[in-house]
């Protein structure tokens, strides 16, 4: 059912074809064999709410940025299906590092709605302090690592943190989320090339939702798919469709089983859309086609997610519509909530700059003190 | 107690910490087998074996964002960037990351990595093995910055370092890496973070400096002392935090100031702290403070003798510095 969207790429099956016209192209083998989606039906459905509270929460945070209550989003519309299914293969004791759409794994992985939406109003609520823009939650306690929006950067430390999960003997794994942006940068050549020497276990998700802000995937790379980069790297690379949830599953899990048994990395590109804008800041309509638009939200993968669980006998449109407004009214509450917080104390402004205070910025607290009396 | 020179210093340093904490990891190009380049990690894949003393591809990126990646899950990973002046491929994860990782999380999150690098002129490394980019780091918040001239000062900051919990750039002055010898304790101990070290004291002029610059400082004090200049020496060992008190108490004291340093002279570390003893010392100043530096040229291959502020030129800015009128 799925099988076209999967393709694996190694060594042996991405040699160009081309000017080797007497060889036919190899087929890639069908990643089916690992069986289809492993997901149980509750599984299923489990991921299915996950990526719906995920869209809610995108939904209002967007029109929240438009009634100027907070100052910028980015969203993961149009890729909850490539950011869900791939957190869920995860346990509780790995580590994510995510770029700009996936706080909707920290949600998922038990980060609770209050703060990460006081992530977006930057208040005391916020367990960063305010300190970052909107979308850059960070938390300890579901090993959710801070993303400090220059992109690639994670890469290297997603890699980092599964070598020394390694070298102490843990089987942890860790996740790193890019953007075929992303695959342009110096940190993903370096975080591959790494994972690669080191065999370390770390499951790279790409999500090509097919644009960098304004510039398409093929201006980012001549190469014919971002999995096939992975065969450079001495490592397996998968292309998969990024917008059916048991395709990535399936793709996202195997990765993280071969890392857990001390296989080493993968690639995993979801081909996917960024059905909406770039981020709040932004007007795609200026370097996009909306014909195109239209196109990917025929395929929108929750509307998919959806329509394959009724077709399982799991769920009808009574309970979706139910469950929408579940969602919703906890998503308002957990607004409400947020919201109300007070903006972070004065003083935590010179925090955790140093584990002890530095006697500059005690003095410059001070400062700041005597001016804002 | 043993002689050592600096670069035995480093390696006994980490020799010892390595012993003591087994989250301790080396990692860099050429750090394994070979020793390093400069030998600064010779033995070490000997006595901790491939998974802590790990040669790593050439990519300084890579090593520092990896030992970041480390660092986060709880390893003490000490990276060597072969020369400073390779530090740039790097300068990223050290800006971004490194330096604001426990600020971004909330404190959630550190990555408390020493980077171990060799800095400054002295071997006939021309334009790309001779830098001094400390001024770079300093100024950016969350790091600290180190820089020992001896021995001594080398082992014990080295471990001061190892053991808190903030990301450190630890400058060795290569210049005097074989050079500088001096007796070094066997065992445990520490040299604080934050405390400088007045070599000699005096009543004329405060002489601030740090790294190689302290032995060319040295002997200009010492001709000096011979005609009659009484010089206060003072060697920073940490670049930051700064000892903010104890150059401020020995500007009072003198009234005099010349600062020391290998690195160009615009945006250097000496017009820091320049205008840090003008806002605190106006008063007690005499003189105006005088920088006597690396030239605001890249570093030359040739005239490399010319280009670093050596004993006859520091000679003269004391001189000069202690002889003004206003
Ligand atoms: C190093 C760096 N350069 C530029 C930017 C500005 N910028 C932010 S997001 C972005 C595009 C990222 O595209 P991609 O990696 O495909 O991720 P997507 O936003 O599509 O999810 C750019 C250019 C940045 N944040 N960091």
């Amino acid at each position: 059912m799925i099988s076209p969207a999967v393709s694996r790429a190694n060594g042996k099956h991405h040699g160009k074809a081309k000017g080797r016209a007497a060889r036919p192209k190899p087929k890639a083998p069908a990643l089916r064999a690992v069986k289809p989606g492993g997901l149980s039906n509750a599984q299923l459905l489990e991921v299915y709410r996950a990526m719906m509270r995920i869209r809610v929460l995108d939904d209002r945070m967007i029109t929240l940025q438009r009634q100027g209550r907070v100052g910028f989003y980015g969203a993961c519309t149009g890729q909850e299906a490539a950011t869900i299914a791939s957190g869920y293969a995860l346990r509780p004791g790995d580590w994510v590092f995510q770029a700009l759409r996936e706080q909707g794994v920290a949600l998922m992985r038990g980060l609770p709605l209050v703060p990460l939406i006081a992530q977006v109003f930057g208040n005391s609520g916020d367990l960063t302090k305010g300190r970052q823009m909107p979308s850059h939650p960070a938390s300890r306690a579901v090993n959710h690592v801070s993303w400090s929006s220059v992109i690639g950067t994670q890469l290297p430390h997603a890699v980092g943190v599964a070598w020394a999960a390694k070298l102490k003997g843990h089987d942890t794994v860790a996740m790193a989320f890019l953007g075929d942006g992303a695959t342009s940068s110096n940190d993903f050549h370096v975080a591959m090339n790494f994972a690669g020497v080191f065999k370390v276990p770390v499951v790279f998700v790409c999500q090509n939702n097919h644009w960098s802000i304004s510039v398409p995937t093929k201006n980012q790379t001549a190469s014919e798919s971002i999995a096939v980069k992975a065969t450079a790297y001495g490592m397996p690379g998968v292309k998969v469709d990024g917008n059916d949830v048991e395709a990535v599953y399936a793709a996202v899990s195997d990765a993280v089983s071969r890392a857990r048994a001390g296989q080493g990395a993968t690639l995993v590109e979801c081909e996917t859309y960024r059905m909406g804008a770039h981020s709040t800041s932004d007007d795609p309509t200026r370097y996009r086609d909306q014909n195109e638009v239209e196109e990917w939200k025929k395929r929108d993968p929750i509307q998919r997610a959806f329509k394959r669980l009724q077709s399982l006998g799991a769920w009808d449109a009574q309970r979706d519509e139910e469950l929408r407004a579940e969602l919703l009214e906890e998503v308002n509450a957990a607004i409400k909530a947020a919201e109300a917080l007070p903006a972070p104390a004065l003083d935590t402004l010179f925090d955790d700059v140093y584990e002890h205070e530095t006697w500059n910025l005690a003095e410059q607290r001070a400062e700041l003190k005597a001016a804002s009396r | 107690m043993p002689t050592l020179n600096l670069l035995q210093a480093v390696n006994d340093a980490l020799r010892l910490e390595m012993r003591r904490d087994s989250n301790v990891v080396v990692l860099g190009e050429d750090v394994g087998k070979f020793g390093g380049v400069f030998r600064a990690t010779a033995g070490l894949y000997e006595e901790f074996g491939p998974d802590r003393v790990i040669d790593t591809p050439l990519a300084e990126g890579g090593i520092i964002g990896t030992a970041i990646g480390m660092a986060l899950y709880g390893l003490k990973p000490v990276p060597e960037i072969q020369f400073s002046d390779f530090i740039y491929p790097a300068f990223d994860q050290i800006v971004s990351e490194l330096s604001k990782m426990r600020y971004r999380s909330g404190g959630q999150y550190t990555a408390p990595v020493v980077i171990r690098t060799p800095y400054g002129g002295g071997i006939k490394g021309g334009l790309y093995h001779s830098q001094s980019p400390e001024a770079l780091f300093i100024h950016q918040a969350g790091l600290k910055v180190v820089s020992p001239s001896n021995p001594y000062d080398a082992k014990g900051l080295l471990l001061s370092c190892l053991r808190q919990n903030d990301p450190v750039l630890f400058f060795e002055p290569k210049r005097v890496y074989r050079a500088a010898k001096g007796e070094v304790p066997e065992g445990d101990y520490e040299v604080p973070l934050g405390k400088c070290a007045v070599l000699r004291e005096g009543t004329d002029v405060t002489v601030i400096t740090y790294g190689a610059m302290v032995h060319e400082a040295s002997i200009a004090v010492d001709q000096l002392a011979e005609a009659g200049t009484s010089c206060e020496l003072i060697d920073l060992r940490t670049l930051w935090p700064l000892d903010i008190e104890g150059i401020t108490a020995s500007a009072h004291k003198t009234g005099r100031v010349v600062i020391v340093h290998e690195a160009p002279r615009t945006c250097g570390f000496g017009a820091e702290i320049s205008a840090l003893l003008q806002e605190r010392c106006f008063t007690s100043l005499c003189a105006p403070i005088r920088r006597v530096t690396g030239f605001d040229t890249p570093f030359p291959y040739t005239l490399d003798e010319e280009y670093l502020p050596l004993a006859p030129r520091i000679r003269r800015g004391i001189e000069e510095t202690v002889s003004y009128e206003a």
